[in-house]
């Protein structure tokens, strides 16, 4: 096939990106190399139109050993232990087969945790849907869930939290974030970079096929009505594989074998030979007859571009071929020679005989296009002006039921029956709590970690939702009774070629940065996933968050539900009665306009610091993070999950009840304390200046509000289970 | 007493089944799957996952793996095999235990905790518990048990129900059955009641931070009936 310009625009490429390949390279590149080139200065591979901002995020800190750049980040939890950890989208495939879709990006993720020598240890995944009324809404939500659990189960990971939203800016995209945590010794690291000449470079894992190709240019484009066509770029996933994988790797890493290793994920062994070569600044020479294949003829075009999953590329040591090749022999898997370094610093591709790519590394890696994007600055909406009257009338039960009965509020127990989250025997807070926690194997310490996001506040407010999310992360740890370490990000928007959604990337990445900056909770790893759109409709500015915290005693791990009655329930942080863009006022009011609740950073960390001083003296018995719904949602969450009721007496508050108690007001927290304690918690949040409210008492089963209006918690429990339950089963 | 467990590819609650029979006193040594001879072995267990990635039918090709020969053979001789989950569907497959599993049947993997009411304490694996009701952890997508009308006779002839699904008073009823299986059953012995196939995780239910602690219950008994 001759290259020409309009080839190259076929590909993906823009024409001056096009015009710099052929200066660089001072030649027209073949159809091999400039596949290689598509995949590599793709939007999803190259951060083109991302790079820019995501160098002004926060990633060091005292327990971060590696940021992002590897293929995970990774931090210290103390005794010599370590946490990898990463989130990744796998949007586009999953709209188009949500079963493969979703499995292979949970898939990918664990490989970039385990690619760096760390067990995997827990799963999450933060997945979002259009209106439930949409045609495709319940079949995608199953396929996705299928795919997820179907990986994930099969591995014998535990999926211990998430996160699922229904919005109708997903109709025609929705989002698939996968995470995983793995534990490592910190002096058993592995990383993707190669040194040393002529070191053998080694494929193992399964067969390469043709499924996949140009699976990262797919995820680098708007959908359009022709989505249907690319179901072929959809990779298929074999869990069966992986988990010989992980088990022959980590079986390798024992050793002192492994150079670099380097899953291939995105772009296949595009990607990951060129990344290897990058980072130690050396070449790559591949023999592409060697590598194993599942098809017979495949083109170097088409081996070069396979995204067929569960494959792994190392740079092992001279003479160590033999034990690798008994351990993969011993697994079952794929195991072949297939090139070495060298020191040309270029990449470069033989078949047949013939040199079918030579390419400087630098070229693709650091002369990768990097754009500027135009865009544009979102200005704080103004105030809505609800009218008091109208509210005073609305019953709180009633409001209370609608609200619990939403599917962005309500249980999802449907969704997380379905994933294996107990496997490996050390999960000790399931799914439904803040965040998911599992202890470290054969330790008292235990880790938690959380997935969120809130798309409606980063549409209002991009620079103020970024800073929400990020908050949010840490309060959903510290109720936990965990300290957080820091976070990773998978940023979700439409196309950077539209001004206002690159604004939205832009000043959410600043609010995600001043948040984890103030609240030393740095990003260590995560990934852009850009043109989220079906033509011209764009999603709603969705970053998700993944948080991590450590608990160094795991019998000091608090849950969200109410212990005993005549317990104390405090309301820590101030409610001023923030109502625009609650869920309140978007589906009560039916007001979808309005600025954000306000984040104040110091409230934010002085609130949760002081939360986890009372935890370490022993003096709370539950907590829980007051989101969507204000403080009677997180209260009724409370007692559905603990059985048991609640005196709310009207604290001395100046606004009114409703606005008291549906207000989404940022840094709160609803804790129990033993009556006795009371003294004693309210003298260390006054000595830290916390603000604080009495709301109530623990009672046997009902939910009183000033002894006047009441609800059985089982008729609350019935309107929280029901509403997902009914929709997947009609 | 020694223990061991069968790890095959696929196999993914080895590792949790290792660490709760070593708690309770267990010498326990991992057997891999490619291997012929069986340690010399007090009690054998089967564990849980997705041994050959459940291609095929699930369990169907582990029951042909090298080392599952040395297991029936020690079965039949008399020895103690336990198989979880996994495991179970690998018994059937190799006819040590009677009947099927099918997929659930509401077609979902279901992670949960039940309980389960103890049939028959005539044998090693129930003897001396005082319960009659567990509250034990399944985590399947196959475990939906099936037996023609002859077997299920035969089965309840000899009383070879271990365990059926029910409600936290011991009544089983439909509603209590999370799978679709017939009559409720989770567990299942062959006609010597040396060999026992099971649903439930035993192994996830052994300390006061995880799902509850019946699982203890379960392997502390186990060990002192074997004593």
């Amino acid at each position: 096939m001759i290259v020409n310009e309009q080839v190259a625009i076929d590909h993906g490429l823009k024409k001056d990106e096009y015009a710099k390949i052929c200066e660089q390279l001072k030649r027209t590149p073949n159809i091999t190399e400039l596949g290689i080139f598509s995949a590599m200065w793709n939007e999803h591979c190259s951060y083109k139109s991302s790079r820019l901002h995501l160098k002004k995020l926060p990633t060091k800190g005292k327990k971060v050993i590696q940021g992002p750049g590897e293929n995970a980040g990774v931090i210290d939890i103390e005794d010599n232990d370590a946490i990898v950890f990463k989130i990744e989208s796998h949007n586009h495939p999953s709209f188009i087969e949500p079963y493969q879709g979703a499995a292979t990006g949970v898939g990918g993720i664990m490989r970039d945790v385990f690619t760096m020598g760390a067990r995997p240890i827990a799963n999450l995944n933060s997945i979002h849907f259009g209106s439930p009324q949409h045609k495709k809404t319940k079949n995608l939500l199953r396929g996705v869930v299928h795919g997820i659990g179907g990986y994930g189960n099969c591995m014998g990971v535990p999926t211990i939290a998430g996160q699922t939203s229904f919005d109708s800016s997903y109709n025609g995209n929705i989002l698939v974030n996968a995470m995983t945590l793995g534990l490592v010794k910190k002096d058993k690291i592995f990383y993707s970079r190669a040194a040393g000449l002529n070191k053998p470079v080694i494929y193992v894992g399964s067969k390469t096929g043709r499924d996949g190709i140009h699976g990262a240019s797919m995820a680098s484009a708007s959908f359009d009505e022709k989505i249907e066509e690319k179901k072929p770029t959809v990779q298929v996933g074999d869990p069966f594989t992986e988990k010989l994988l992980l088990e022959a790797c980590l079986e390798l890493m024992t050793g002192n074998s492994i150079i670099a290793i380097q899953d291939m994920g995105a772009a296949g062994l595009t990607s990951s030979s060129i990344e290897m070569a990058s980072k130690g600044n050396l070449g790559i020479e591949i023999n592409l007859n060697k590598v194993p294949c599942r098809e017979a003829k495949m083109t170097p075009y088409e081996i070069m571009l396979s995204e067929s999953q569960e494959r792994m590329l190392i740079v092992l040591e001279n003479g160590k071929e033999e034990q690798a090749k008994k351990i993969f022999d011993k697994w079952n898997l794929d195991f072949a020679i297939i090139g070495k370094t060298t020191k040309t610093k270029k990449i470069e591709l033989y078949y047949d005989k013939e040199k079918v790519a030579d390419i400087p590394v630098n070229i693709l890696v650091e002369n990768s296009p990097m754009y500027d994007r135009k865009w544009k600055k979102a200005k704080l909406p103004k105030k809505n002006k609800i009218k008091k009257e109208d509210i005073k009338q609305l019953k709180i039960i009633d409001v209370l039921k609608k609200i619990l009965a939403n599917p962005n509020v309500c249980s999802k127990e449907w969704i997380w029956q379905q994933y294996d989250h107990t496997v490996m025997g050390d999960t000790i807070q399931k799914p439904g709590g803040d965040a998911g926690v599992v202890r470290v194997h054969g330790t008292d310490k235990a880790v938690a970690a959380s997935v969120d996001s809130s798309a409606v506040y980063c549409w209002a407010h991009p620079l103020t939702g970024g800073k929400q999310v990020v908050c949010e992360s840490f309060r959903n740890l510290i109720s936990v009774g965990a300290k957080p370490i820091a976070i990773t990000n998978c940023l979700n928007f439409g196309s950077p070629e539209n001004e206002e959604n690159m604004g939205e990337f832009v000043e959410c990445v600043q609010g995600i940065g001043e948040a984890s900056d103030y609240l030393k909770f740095p990003v260590v790893s995560g990934n852009v996933s850009f043109y989220n759109q079906t033509k011209d409709q764009g999603i709603k500015p969705t970053p998700s968050i993944g948080g991590v915290g450590l608990i160094k005693d795991y019998k000091n791990m608090i849950t969200m539900e109410f212990k005993e009655v005549n317990n104390l329930v405090l309301v820590i942080g101030k409610t001023e009665g923030h109502i625009d863009q609650s869920l309140f006022a978007r589906t009560i009011l039916d007001e979808k306009n309005g600025p954000p609740p306000e984040v104040n950073l110091f409230n934010e960390k002085n609130n949760g610091e002081t939360l986890l001083k009372l935890i370490a003296n022993n003096l709370i018995k539950s907590a829980h993070d007051v989101s969507l719904g204000g403080i009677i949602t997180a209260v009724a969450k409370m007692c559905i999950k603990g059985k048991k009721g609640i005196n709310i007496k009207k604290p001395k508050f100046l606004i009114n009840e409703i606005e008291y108690l549906f207000a989404e007001d940022q840094g709160r927290y609803i804790i129990e304390i033993n009556k006795k304690d009371f003294k004693n918690v309210a003298d260390i949040l006054n000595k830290n200046a916390v603000h604080f409210d009495e709301l109530g008492t623990i009672s046997e089963n009902e939910l009183y509000i000033n002894d006047k209006t009441k609800v059985t918690i089982d008729e609350l429990s019935t309107t929280d289970k029901s509403w997902l339950k009914k929709y997947m089963s009609k | 007493m020694k223990s061991s467990v069968i790890t095959f590819p696929g196999s993914n609650c080895d590792r949790d089944m290792d660490v709760a029979l070593k708690k309770f006193g267990f010498k326990n040594k991992m057997v891999w799957h490619a291997d012929a001879e069986l340690p010399k072995s007090d009690l054998v267990v089967l564990p849980g996952g997705f041994s050959y990635g459940d291609y095929l039918r699930c369990g169907s090709m582990a029951s042909k793996s090298k080392i599952m020969q040395s297991v029936i053979n020690f079965a039949n001789s008399g020895g103690m095999v336990m198989g979880i989950c996994n495991g179970f569907q690998i018994l059937v497959e190799t006819g040590l235990v009677p009947g099927v599993l099918l997929r659930n049947k509401y077609l979902e993997f279901i992670c949960k905790n039940v309980f389960v009411k103890i049939n028959d304490k005539k044998n090693k694996y129930f003897k001396n518990v005082n319960n009659e009701v567990l509250e034990l952890h399944i985590a399947h997508n196959e475990g939906n048990y099936f037996c023609t009308q002859d077997q299920l006779k035969q089965i309840e002839d000899n009383n070879q129900i271990a365990i059926n699904y029910c409600d936290e008073n011991g009544k089983i009823e439909d509603q209590f059955n999370p799978n679709g299986s017939i009559k409720n059953i989770a567990g299942i012995f062959n006609k010597e009641k040396n060999v026992l196939g099971m649903m439930p995780h035993p192994e996830r239910m052994i300390d006061t931070s995880l799902s509850g602690e019946d699982g203890s219950l379960f392997f502390k008994n186990l060990i002192n009936n074997l004593k």
